[in-house]
C-alpha cells in the first residue's frame, strides 16, 4: 500500500508530539531556571528546576511542589469494583473504607509483579488506581466476568504532589479548610475553581505531605492558589532528583528503577515476585483469591524465592549507585539500585536487590564495591554494607494529626 | 444441601466415560446434564414425525477400544461387520470407492493410482501409529516431563527408527505439512487426493493449502473403530444405541445420573473447587468435580472470575471455537439412488469432493463470513442400517457440510434458506430426483448447533484442532494434563487432550489423572 507522504504525515501527528506537556507546564517553564527536562511516560518533566539540592531542602525544610501529572490515573467504577480490585491487588480491597487510600501492588498469574501503586477509594463504587506503567489491556481483560468500567484518565486529570513540613500550612492558608482532620493515607474532597479538588495525605517523600487531583482545566489555578498562599511558608517547584533523594530516604521502591515490571522485562529471570521486592507485606493470604495467589503461595511454601530487595548502610560518603555487592569481597551477591547519600540521616543508603541466601540469611561480611570518577579516572572503592531496615528517615510529623505547622 | 466424592458436569459420551471408571474404582459419582437425555452429541432426536436423526456424530471412527470395554457395548449395537466403504461421488460417473481400512481396497481408479494411494496410505498410517501413542496418554508437562513421558518419547523415537533413518526423516519433514502438497506428492486422481483433503479438513477453519492441515487427517487415522485400525462406522442408529450404552454402564457402575439438571456455578475458594449449585439453588458439594462441557463455558460462565488468573481467563477466552460445520438431515419418501453407486455402496459414506481445487474454494469464503456456492460434504444414509430411524419404504439421509461458516454476514436468518436450498441442488445433481422426494428437513448451522448441544461456537471439538491448541496447550497450558488451576476441578471433554470425535479418551485419561492422584 502506499500513501501520499503527506498524507502520511498527517495521520502520524503524534510523531510532532514526542513528549506532552502538563497541565502545569507553563508554571514550571517560567520557573526553570535549569532548563533540564526529562521524559516521564511521554510526559516532559522536570529533572530539576533551579537546584536540585536547594530543591530537596524544600522537601525537608518548608514545602515543595512536584508535578504528578504524567502518573498513570484509571478510573474504576460499577458495582463489582470492589470484587475486580480484590481479585486484582494483592491488599484486601475489602478493608480500604470509602475516603481512605492503599498503597498495593498487582502480580500477573504466576505471581510476577506487574506494578505497585496507590488505590483511592472515592466512593463505595468508585476507585481510582495511580502507578507508573500503563495496564489498561491487563485491566481490561481482567474485568471479564465484572461488572466494572473502566477508564484512563491520565490526560484528563492534573495532579500536584505538595510535599514538606509546612505543606498542611500551605493548604490551610490556599483556604483547604478541614485539612487538618485528614489522617495519613485518607483523602477529603475540596471545593476548587467551580470543581472538585480530591486531596490526599499521601506522598513519596515519607515527609508531611498531600497530593492533589484536580481536572486538568483546573490545574493552573490550583498550582496559583498554592503558590500564593505558600510565599511565607517557603513553597518551591522541585524535580525528580530532588523527589528521588527523599524517596530513598523514605525507603520506596520506583518501578523500573528498583525492580523490572513483568511486562516490561524482557529476560525470563528479570521478573519478581512481591516477595522478592519487599512487598510481601502486602500479600493478604487470608483475602479472596487475588492474581498470582498459587504461585507466591507456593514459592513461599516450596522456599524457591531468589531475591531479597534490602536497605543497605554504606562506610563512607560517596554515593554506591549501580555498584555491585559482593559477599567476602569475592561472591557477587546483587547489585544496588538505588543510592545517596542521606542529608536528613547523615548515612550512605542504598537500596538493594541480592540473591538470596544473601541478604536473608546470610547478612553480613557484605561489601559494596564503588567506581568513583573523579576527573576521568576511578577510583575503585569497596566498602563495607550492613543490611538495615526501611525506611532509613522516619519523621514523627509525617504521621502527626493534627499536622503541625513548622 | 448433598455430597458426593465425585460430581461430573454435562453427560456427553466423556462425562459418562469418566463417571463409569471413577465410579468402578468406587467413587461415589454423579452425572449432572443440563439436557433432558444423557448423551450429549450421540444425543439423536425426531426431527420430523417417524423421522429419527443420529446425534452430531454421524460417523463414529475412533471410539478407544479400552472405552468400548469399560462400557461393554451390548452385542446387539455393535454391528456385524464394521462399514467401511467410503465413495468419492461422481456426477457423470463412476465414483471412486475405498473400503477396508481407510481404502485397504480401491475401486474406480486405476491400477497406477491404487499403488500410488497404497504407498501413501501405508505411510501415513504408519506416521498416525507414531502420533498415536501421544493420544492415548495425558500430555507431557512441560517443567515436570515424568518416566512415562520419556517412556512415550522414547517408544515414539524407536518406532520411528525401526523403519530407518529415511522414515524419521520423512516424519518429521511431513508432520506440519498441508494436506494438498502431500496428495500432490503421491497421487494424480483429483477424486482421491480431493477425499483426503475433504477428511483432513472437516471440522476443522483450515483448507486443504493451509499449513499443517495433514495434521487433521493423522488424527483420523489414529481413530479406532471396532478395533479396526482407522476404519469408520456408519452409525445407523448406533449412535442412539451407543449413547444408551455410555448410560447404562453408568447406571450398573453406581453413577447417580440427573437430567434436565443444568449448573449454574462451580464453587471455589481460594484456589480449590468444592462444589456446585445448580440453577434451581441446590448446592451439591464433593471434592472433585470433573467438568465434560466445553472448556469456555466451565471457565467463563460457571467458574467466578473472581476465582481465577487474569491470564488463564484471558487464554481461555482465546481459544479458538467457532464450529465450520453445517448438519443436514433430511426426511425421504424412499431412499435417494445416487449416480454409480451400487444400491449396497449407498449404505457407505459418501463424500463430495472433487478435487483439493474444490474443496480449498469451498474454504475460502467461510474465512470471510460466507458460504461457498459449491460446499464440499459427507452423507450417510442411516435409515439404510436402521430401518426404525423412518417409517416403511421412507428413508433418512444425513449431510455434514464443511465450511460452514459461525458468523454469516448476511446473518443466518437471511442465509439459512440460500443455504439449504443450495445444498439440497447440490444433492440433487448427484441424486436425480432427490428433490421430489423430500418430506422434510432441517439443517443446523453451528450457531444452531451451539444452542442444541449447548456447545460454544458449534464447534464438535470443542476447540480447533490445530497445531498451537493441541497437546500441551489443549485447551490452554494453564489447564493442560486435565488438572486444572482449581485444586479439585478437573477438565474431560473433547476440549481437552486428545480433542474431539466419540473417542472417550478425554474422559477416560481425566479419569486415570484423578485416580493417580497427586503421584501422577
Amino acid at each position: 500500500m502506499t500513501v501520499d507522504p503527506a498524507i502520511r504525515r498527517g495521520l502520524q501527528g503524534h510523531i510532532a508530539t514526542p513528549r506532552f506537556e502538563t497541565p502545569f507546564h507553563p508554571r514550571l517553564a517560567a520557573l526553570s531556571t535549569t532548563n533540564d527536562w526529562y521524559s516521564w511516560a511521554g510526559y516532559k518533566a522536570p529533572h530539576s528546576v533551579f537546584d536540585s539540592e536547594l530543591e530537596y531542602f524544600a522537601i525537608r525544610s518548608t514545602a515543595a511542589l512536584f508535578d504528578i501529572s504524567p502518573m498513570v490515573k484509571y478510573r474504576i467504577k460499577g458495582p463489582d469494583a470492589e470484587r475486580f480490585l480484590n481479585r486484582l491487588t494483592l491488599r484486601d480491597v475489602r478493608k480500604l473504607g470509602v475516603g481512605r487510600v492503599q498503597y498495593t501492588a498487582w502480580c500477573d498469574d504466576h505471581g510476577h509483579v506487574l506494578d505497585d501503586g496507590t488505590l483511592f477509594r472515592l466512593s463505595d463504587q468508585d476507585f481510582r488506581l495511580c502507578c507508573q506503567e500503563r495496564h489498561l489491556p491487563w485491566l481490561i481483560d481482567s474485568a471479564r466476568g465484572f461488572s466494572v468500567e473502566i477508564a484512563e484518565e491520565t490526560e484528563q486529570l492534573a495532579g500536584l504532589a505538595l510535599q514538606g513540613p509546612t505543606s498542611f500550612a500551605v493548604l490551610e492558608a490556599a483556604g483547604f479548610s478541614g485539612i487538618e482532620h485528614l489522617r495519613p493515607f485518607q483523602l477529603a474532597m475540596f471545593e476548587h475553581d467551580g470543581g472538585v479538588a480530591v486531596v490526599s495525605r499521601t506522598g513519596f517523600t515519607g515527609d508531611l505531605g498531600y497530593e492533589l487531583f484536580v481536572p486538568a482545566g483546573a490545574a493552573l489555578s490550583l498550582w496559583d492558589r498554592l503558590w500564593q498562599a505558600g510565599q511565607l511558608l517557603g513553597i518551591q517547584a522541585i524535580g525528580y532528583e530532588a523527589l528521588n533523594r527523599a524517596r530513598i530516604e523514605a525507603g520506596f521502591i520506583v518501578a523500573n528503577a528498583d525492580f523490572i515490571t513483568a511486562e516490561a522485562a524482557l529476560r525470563p529471570d528479570r521478573e519478581r515476585l512481591p516477595d522478592e521486592i519487599g512487598l510481601d507485606w502486602l500479600v493478604d493470604v487470608e483475602k479472596p483469591y487475588f492474581n498470582g495467589r498459587d504461585a507466591i503461595l507456593e514459592a513461599r511454601r516450596k522456599h524457591s524465592l531468589r531475591y531479597i530487595l534490602v536497605g543497605l548502610e554504606i562506610y563512607g560518603n560517596i554515593p554506591a549507585e549501580h555498584a555491585l555487592v559482593y559477599h567476602r569481597k569475592k561472591k557477587e551477591a546483587g547489585l544496588v539500585t538505588a543510592a545517596i547519600w542521606s542529608p536528613l540521616a547523615k548515612r550512605n543508603i542504598a537500596i538493594a536487590t541480592l540473591e538470596r541466601p544473601y541478604g536473608d540469611r546470610i547478612a553480613d561480611d557484605l561489601w559494596v564495591e564503588i567506581y568513583a570518577l573523579r576527573e576521568q579516572q576511578y577510583h575503585k572503592l569497596m566498602k563495607r554494607a550492613k543490611v538495615v531496615p526501611r525506611p532509613f528517615v522516619k519523621l514523627d510529623r509525617r504521621s502527626a494529626t493534627p499536622p503541625g505547622r513548622f | 444441601m448433598t455430597s458426593f466424592d465425585v460430581i461430573v458436569i454435562g453427560g456427553g459420551h466423556n462425562g459418562l466415560t469418566a463417571a463409569t471408571k471413577l465410579a468402578k474404582s468406587g467413587r461415589k459419582v454423579v452425572v449432572l446434564e443440563a439436557a433432558d437425555r444423557m448423551g450429549g452429541a450421540l444425543r439423536g432426536e425426531e426431527f420430523h414425525p417417524g423421522f429419527h436423526a443420529d446425534g452430531l456424530a454421524h460417523v463414529i471412527n475412533r471410539l478407544d477400544p479400552e472405552v468400548e470395554d469399560l462400557i461393554k457395548l451390548p452385542s446387539s449395537s455393535a454391528p456385524v461387520t464394521p462399514q467401511t466403504l467410503t465413495a468419492i461421488l461422481n456426477e457423470t460417473g463412476p465414483a471412486a470407492i475405498l473400503e477396508g481400512t481407510y481404502g485397504e481396497r480401491l475401486s474406480g481408479v486405476s491400477a497406477d493410482e491404487a499403488a500410488a494411494f497404497r504407498r501413501l496410505r501405508e505411510k501415513l498410517l504408519f506416521q498416525a501409529g507414531i502420533l498415536k501413542r501421544f493420544l492415548k496418554r495425558p500430555p507431557p508437562k512441560i517443567g515436570a516431563i515424568g518416566a512415562g513421558d520419556l517412556a512415550a518419547f522414547a517408544s515414539a523415537g524407536f518406532g520411528l527408527i525401526r523403519k530407518g533413518r529415511e522414515e524419521g526423516r520423512d516424519f518429521l519433514r511431513m508432520l506440519l505439512m498441508n494436506v494438498a502438497d502431500v496428495a500432490d506428492e503421491y497421487l494424480t486422481d483429483d477424486r482421491l487426493k480431493g477425499l483426503l483433503s475433504f477428511d483432513a479438513t472437516l471440522g476443522i477453519h483450515l483448507g486443504p493449502r493451509s499449513p499443517t492441515s495433514l495434521l487433521g487427517l493423522y488424527y483420523r487415522l489414529t481413530g479406532e473403530a471396532a478395533a479396526t485400525a482407522s476404519a469408520h462406522t456408519t452409525p445407523g442408529g448406533r449412535a442412539g444405541a451407543l449413547a444408551a450404552a455410555f448410560e447404562a454402564a453408568a447406571s450398573a457402575a453406581g453413577v447417580m445420573l440427573r437430567t434436565k439438571t443444568a449448573v449454574k456455578r462451580i464453587i471455589a475458594d481460594r484456589g480449590t473447587a468444592t462444589g456446585v449449585v445448580l440453577h434451581d439453588g441446590e448446592e451439591i458439594t464433593a471434592p472433585i468435580i470433573v467438568s465434560a462441557i466445553h472448556p469456555k463455558t466451565t471457565f467463563l460462565d460457571l467458574v467466578d472470575a473472581a476465582e481465577i488468573g487474569t491470564g488463564f481467563v484471558r487464554a481461555v477466552g482465546n481459544i479458538r471455537s467457532k464450529g465450520n460445520v453445517a448438519r443436514l438431515d433430511l426426511a425421504l419418501d424412499r431412499p435417494p439412488q445416487f449416480t454409480g453407486l451400487t444400491a449396497d455402496q449407498h449404505k457407505g459414506r459418501l463424500v463430495i469432493a472433487r478435487s483439493i481445487d474444490h474443496v480449498e474454494t469451498a474454504f475460502n469464503p467461510a474465512k470471510y463470513g460466507e458460504f461457498s456456492p459449491d460446499p464440499v460434504m459427507e452423507i450417510t444414509l442411516p435409515s439404510l442400517h436402521d430401518p426404525r430411524l423412518a417409517p416403511s419404504g421412507a428413508a433418512t439421509l444425513s449431510a455434514l457440510v464443511q465450511f460452514t461458516p459461525y458468523d454469516l454476514k448476511e446473518g443466518w436468518e437471511a442465509g439459512k434458506p440460500k443455504f439449504e436450498a443450495l445444498i439440497l441442488d447440490i444433492l440433487e445433481r448427484h441424486a436425480p430426483g432427490l428433490r421430489a422426494t423430500v418430506r422434510a428437513s432441517r439443517l443446523m448451522t453451528p450457531k444452531d448447533i451451539e444452542t442444541a448441544y449447548n456447545m460454544p461456537g458449534g464447534h464438535w471439538h470443542h476447540g480447533e484442532l490445530q497445531a498451537d491448541q493441541l497437546l500441551i496447550n489443549r485447551p490452554v497450558h494453564a489447564a493442560v494434563g486435565y488438572a486444572t488451576p482449581l485444586k479439585g476441578l478437573y477438565l474431560a471433554s473433547a476440549g481437552s487432550h486428545p480433542g474431539g470425535g466419540i473417542s472417550g479418551l478425554p474422559g477416560l485419561l481425566a479419569a486415570r489423572r484423578i485416580l493417580a492422584g497427586d503421584r501422577r
